[in-house]
């Protein structure tokens, strides 16, 4: 009983809870109705034996066969009404936890879609996903199952005692002791196998990687001649697996025996003493049987109990995880907006640390400047990990500067709303993503355009052709995850869905690496060409896709060693000609 | 086909037959000694209501206490002998499993995901595991529990066991009738949780997309669509599903009041018919009304293990029909080379994945020992195709390939491949330390020489700079770029110097330096070497003696890199869009 109540303080007195807790307050009815309607039917339980005893006592010995009537159909009245209640309790607690939890994943789904970048990464997107997903489902088995019996079983476990006290004031200490006994190897026995099965459950997951590795390495492994040697490193896991389930089923195996013992040793004590009563004519048969009656039902709730104390356990690990995310602090920044200068779009000496540890060494992005104009085309390049993806991130207020400032429109950048920056500004991703639905809802994508709008965007992204394939045209089903689409496909139709909404500022990721060479050259001609001249920002790895640019902003290591025009970076800037050296490989012959 | 199967599964229990014998011996004993404590006790309370001797009643209560701590010591014994059966047979389950994987042909393995094999080996195994021990500790129990019941009752008093006999029954039909209209919530309810987990996937796995498009007001509307569906259902499924206790509970009420009832008249009737057959004291009232209420619990139990059981045996089906895949032939007798130099001849080759879809048709060709094969082509073309056939991952449909004057089919497997390196495309990191990462259980290799490996491989600075430099545990998804884990893939060849490689350069993005560092380290392992390389860089392949074109699984032109531009073919067109400005 007091572990559970120990479970309760420590949610109700968690300041993190908070947040998914007060979700209860709309079920404020279901959750105190359906304990109480359980406990009611509780009460009924503890009655029979009672009842049972005045049969033998009063109908038996006495010899009224009428009173015996009347009191089974009393049990039989009793038994009505207790179904009755228990119906109800169970409904009011399957409704308030289906539909807590129904609250929970939609107030997640929210927040989730309200976190910053930084957030999504540092939570990662399984473990989102496995929040809204399993963990829900266990608490709303918690709740389920905390209405139905919180009350329910700690009150005939404890009601049992006060009863026997009651009809059997010196017996019933067998009671009051046997039941912290119970409760104590109950909680111990539950605690070790526990944490036992989580070992257990390290070494299953151990023999899974392995047999994974295996799996997905089956070429590299077999090419090595590996086999012998992975065959008997599994024996090994197998083999620790076995030694552990049997060292953790040693301990919980003894769970049934051990509390059948007690109960049962308990009724021995109790016949015994309430025989040496008998003798002076304290006490008869009748009391004894409703006693023994009574240590029956311990036994049974006293097991349900203990796999509610696990439920409970188990529900308020997943709520905590829950609530961790629910209370992740996110809010916007935004900073004061008044005018600066005069600059369209300039960084001055911006720094970006992914990490937050004040170590320059490890910082992405390492005090960039420079400064564009309004419909410039801005080509930027620089190996993996350079910081390309890093420095568009930031204008588009993915993630904010560690140091330094962004001016936006003669503004701080940071003085905009995120949502009115994405309205503007437009980002082609390096990994293209459809989603399920058709090819008019993806382009379209919460917003509304005209056909023509629709078919002008996919016609500049060289899409025409993947709609004309296809039988429905832009009506075409696209399956989930576009995996109906090509890499190239998916590429070219997420560059129609960013240039459909016309934003100012064009941003492309690295998007264009699937296409081939005559397809880029000429979605390279529609950017140039387009009629309101947008500026645009073109990351690549390889120089040819960039050359055309006004100017190539040359990234290295987090650094900016170059901001100039291709015919003089390839002159001299030493990490350009690199790059440009190793990707064209200009040949000397054919 | 059942029989056959029991038969497998008895396999499995090998050696163990003795202990499982005993073992339901043990259940016998344990469910007879527990439902002979209420006759005890029973007795024990008539010696009360008689105010008959106290000695009697110790003897009683000392059986009773003796009885009791036997048979919960037996208890216990039993279901431990019960978990050392069932996990041994487990254990050598996917021990065998495993050896299974080593040993299955690579066209099973690419066919299958590899998904589905764990679910297999984890979680079917473990699903079989608890049916079993369901059925080893709750039926044998149960059964007897039932049948020594009915027997004790009978001498007790046959009308009211009759009665028990008759109505318990209802209790149990009730109990199943509710069970099955359930079953029709919950399937629509998981059908509906699937719906929801994948608009979930769809919408965080893409979250970034979806704020970069300020789709998220448009996705949460839609989302709570989905959700107020589900919790509808689900309000049904967990409703229906939770009215079986309630009601069971209420039936077996009835049965205890209808016990009552007759067990107190017939105490009453034939109080002093000590001969009457239908004679009942109070001590056995209230061990007929004990079992009562212990009597359905044994139905329901049985009625849950054989439900378990049948999920079970689903489970090992699934494990016996992967068992039964055909493995790849052992070859221990073949010829085995201890020296190759790694001349190589493909004669007439014809190849395909399907025996009725040939990919690959008369294939000729031939490479002396140390010279460079590229092979280029779009992707898809089957470049990997010709990797498969050297390495012997499949067998050619006819033809050969002989290496130094040997047809490689009469060569064993193993051994042919320990005379390849092999770097792929795909890096494949195991989770495990650096050293043994490029050891690959080849222990024989000192510290020294797999550190002189890496530096000829370019990984031996960035090693260095890792926490634990050689001692740091790497894995796939961790802290190494694509070009790094490739290095390390170099220097796993670069310890084994073998005579041939098969090298596949990687396409993806890896930055300048990486991959200057990367082309460097080829250049270090092919020499000298026969090699096969399939080639996405004009500098690797214009350096090749031999330039194989592929597209759509054929060869369609072989030849150098100027022979090829003469031929203005597609490799002249290849080249062109891909290389020339």
């Amino acid at each position: 009983m007091f572990f559970i109540l120990k479970l309760y303080r420590e949610i109700w007195y968690n300041i993190i809870m908070k947040k998914v807790l007060s979700l209860f307050k709309n079920y404020k009815k279901e959750i105190i109705l359906a304990p109480s309607l359980k406990l009611l039917e509780a009460l009924i339980d503890l009655i029979t034996p009672i009842i049972v005893s005045l049969i033998i006592k009063k109908g038996i010995e006495e010899g009224d066969v009428s009173y015996i009537i009347k009191m089974v159909i009393l049990m039989g009245g009793l038994a009505l009404i207790g179904l009755v209640l228990s119906i109800s309790g169970q409904f009011f607690a399957a409704k308030a936890a289906v539909n807590y939890s129904r609250d929970l994943r939609s107030n997640l789904f929210k927040k989730l879609n309200s976190l910053s970048f930084s957030s999504i990464d540092e939570l990662g997107v399984s473990s989102i996903i496995n929040r809204m997903t399993n963990d829900v489902v266990i608490v709303q088995n918690g709740v389920n199952l905390t209405l139905r019996l919180f009350l329910r079983s700690p009150f005939i476990v404890f009601g049992s005692a006060i009863c026997a006290t009651i009809l059997y004031p010196k017996l019933s200490i067998i009671f009051w002791i046997s039941i912290p006994v119970l409760i104590i190897i109950v909680y111990l026995i539950m605690k070790l196998s526990i944490k036992g099965n989580r070992i257990v459950q390290e070494r299953l997951d151990d023999v899974l990687n392995h047999n994974r590795e295996n799996l997905t390495g089956v070429r590299v492994l077999r090419a090595f001649t590996m086999e012998e040697k992975e065959i008997a490193e599994n024996e090994k896991k197998v083999k620790n697996l076995e030694k552990r389930q049997l060292i953790v089923e040693r301990i919980s195996n003894l769970l049934n025996p051990l509390t059948f013992l007690i109960v049962n040793v308990s009724i021995i004590l109790l016949i015994y003493f309430g025989a040496l009563d008998v003798k002076d004519n304290l006490t008869d048969a009748a009391i004894i049987i409703a006693l023994y009656n009574y240590f029956a039902q311990i036994l049974i709730e006293l097991i349900k109990m203990a796999n509610l104390v696990f439920t409970i356990t188990k529900a308020i690990t997943s709520l905590k995880r829950i609530a961790f995310i629910m209370n992740y602090d996110d809010q916007e920044v935004l900073v004061d907006s008044k005018v600066i200068n005069d600059d369209y779009l300039s960084f001055n000496n911006v720094s970006l640390d992914y990490t937050l540890d004040n170590n320059d060494d490890k910082d992405s992005l390492n005090n960039i400047s420079f400064k564009i104009n309004k419909g410039d085309k801005i080509g930027i390049i620089g190996g993996t990990g350079s910081g390309k993806t890093s420095l568009v991130s930031l204008i588009l207020k993915f993630y904010l500067p560690t140091k330094g400032q962004i001016i936006y429109k003669g503004k701080d950048l940071l003085s905009y709303k995120e949502k009115d920056l994405r309205d503007e500004i437009g980002l082609v991703m390096q990994k293209p993503v459809l989603f399920k639905g058709t090819i008019k809802s993806n382009l379209e994508f919460g917003k509304s355009y005209s056909e023509q709008e629709i078919l002008n965007a996919l016609d500049l992204a060289c899409c025409t052709d993947i709609v004309q394939k296809k039988e429905d045209g832009i009506n075409s089903v696209v399956e989930m995850a576009g995996r109906n689409f090509s890499g190239g496909q998916k590429q070219r139709l997420s560059i129609a869905r960013i240039l459909l909404r016309k934003p100012e500022i064009l941003i492309f990721d690295d998007s264009t690496s699937a296409l081939d060479y005559q397809t880029e050259l000429s979605l390279r001609h529609n950017l140039n060409n387009l009629t309101y001249q947008p500026t645009i920002f073109m990351i690549s790895q390889r120089t040819s896709s960039i050359e055309m640019c006004d100017k190539i902003i040359v990234l290295d290591d987090g650094k900016l060693v170059g901001f100039d025009t291709h015919e003089n970076l390839v002159k001299n800037n030493k990490i350009y000609q690199e790059i440009y050296y190793t990707t064209v490989e200009r040949g000397d012959e054919g | 086909m059942k029989k056959n199967l029991l038969k497998r599964i008895s396999k499995y229990l090998k050696g163990d037959i003795y202990l499982f014998i005993f073992t339901i011996l043990l259940a016998i004993i344990v469910a007879l000694a527990q439902i002979y404590i209420p006759i005890l006790f029973g007795k024990s309370i008539d010696v009360i209501s008689n105010k008959e001797d106290t000695s009697k009643l110790i003897n009683l209560l000392k059986m009773a206490t003796l009885i009791l701590v036997i048979s919960s010591v037996l208890q216990w014994l039993m279901m431990i002998i019960n978990n050392k059966i069932i996990y041994k047979a487990t254990r050598r389950m996917r021990s065998e499993a495993f050896i299974k994987i080593q040993s299955l042909p690579l066209s099973y393995l690419d066919t299958h995901p590899s998904g589905e094999i764990i679910n297999i080996i984890i979680n079917d195994v473990d699903q079989f595991s608890e049916g079993m021990i369901l059925l080893f500790t709750q039926f044998f129990t149960g059964l007897t529990t039932i049948i020594g019941i009915i027997i004790f009752m009978f001498f007790i008093n046959y009308l009211i066991s009759i009665l028990i006999i008759v109505l318990t029954p209802i209790s149990i039909l009730l109990a199943h009738f509710i069970s099955k209209s359930t079953y029709k919530h919950f399937k629509n309810q998981s059908i509906e949780k699937a719906n929801q987990t994948a608009y979930i996937e769809e919408m965080v796995s893409n979250l970034k997309v979806v704020k970069n498009l300020n789709y998220e007001e448009t996705s949460i509307t839609e989302f709570d669509k989905i959700n107020d569906k589900l919790s509808a259902i689900s309000f049904k499924a967990t409703f229906i599903s939770s009215l079986v206790n309630p009601t069971t509970r209420f039936v077996n009420s009835l049965i205890y009041s209808a016990v009552c009832l007759v067990g107190a008249i017939f105490v009453l009737k034939f109080k002093d018919e000590i001969n009457n057959p239908l004679y009942l004291s109070i001590g056995s009232l209230s061990t007929l009304l004990s079992y009562a209420n212990q009597y359905t619990k044994p139905f329901n139990e049985i009625s849950g293990v054989l439900t378990e059981l049948q999920n079970s045996m689903a489970c090992i089906n699934r494990y016996f029909s992967f068992m039964d895949q055909e493995i790849e032939l052992k070859e221990d007798d073949k010829k085995k080379l201890t020296q190759v130099l790694g001349n190589i001849r493909i004669d007439h080759v014809d190849f395909g994945y399907q025996k009725d879809k040939i990919l690959i048709k008369d294939f000729n060709l031939k490479v002396k020992h140390g010279q460079r094969v590229a092979i280029v082509g779009p992707t898809g073309a089957g470049k990997t195709t010709l990797i498969n056939l050297l390495m012997r991952f499949y067998d050619v449909n006819s033809g050969a390939i002989i290496l130094d004057d040997n047809n490689i089919i009469d060569l064993d497997k193993k051994n042919l491949r320990s005379h390849y390196g092999m770097v792929l495309q795909d890096t494949w990191i195991r989770n495990a330390k650096v050293i043994d990462n490029i050891r690959l259980g080849n222990d024989k290799y000192s510290l020294d020489e797999v550190i002189e490996a890496c530096k000829m491989a370019h990984c031996d600075s960035f090693i260095k700079r890792l926490e634990d430099g050689y001692d740091t545990i790497i894995n796939e998804e961790g802290n190494l770029s694509v070009g790094e884990k490739q290095l390390i893939c170099i220097a796993r060849v670069m310890l084994l110097k073998p005579p041939m490689l098969i090298l596949d350069e990687a396409t993806s993005s890896i930055d300048t330096r990486t991959e200057l560092k990367i082309q460097d380290a080829f250049k270090t392992l092919m020499n000298n070497k026969t090699t096969f390389i399939v080639a996405h860089r004009l500098s690797t392949i214009k350096n090749c003696d031999i330039i194989l074109v592929l597209k759509d699984g054929n060869i369609i032109e072989s030849g150098t890199h100027k022979e090829l531009l003469k031929q203005q073919g597609f490799y002249y067109e290849l080249y062109n869009a891909q290389f020339e400005k």
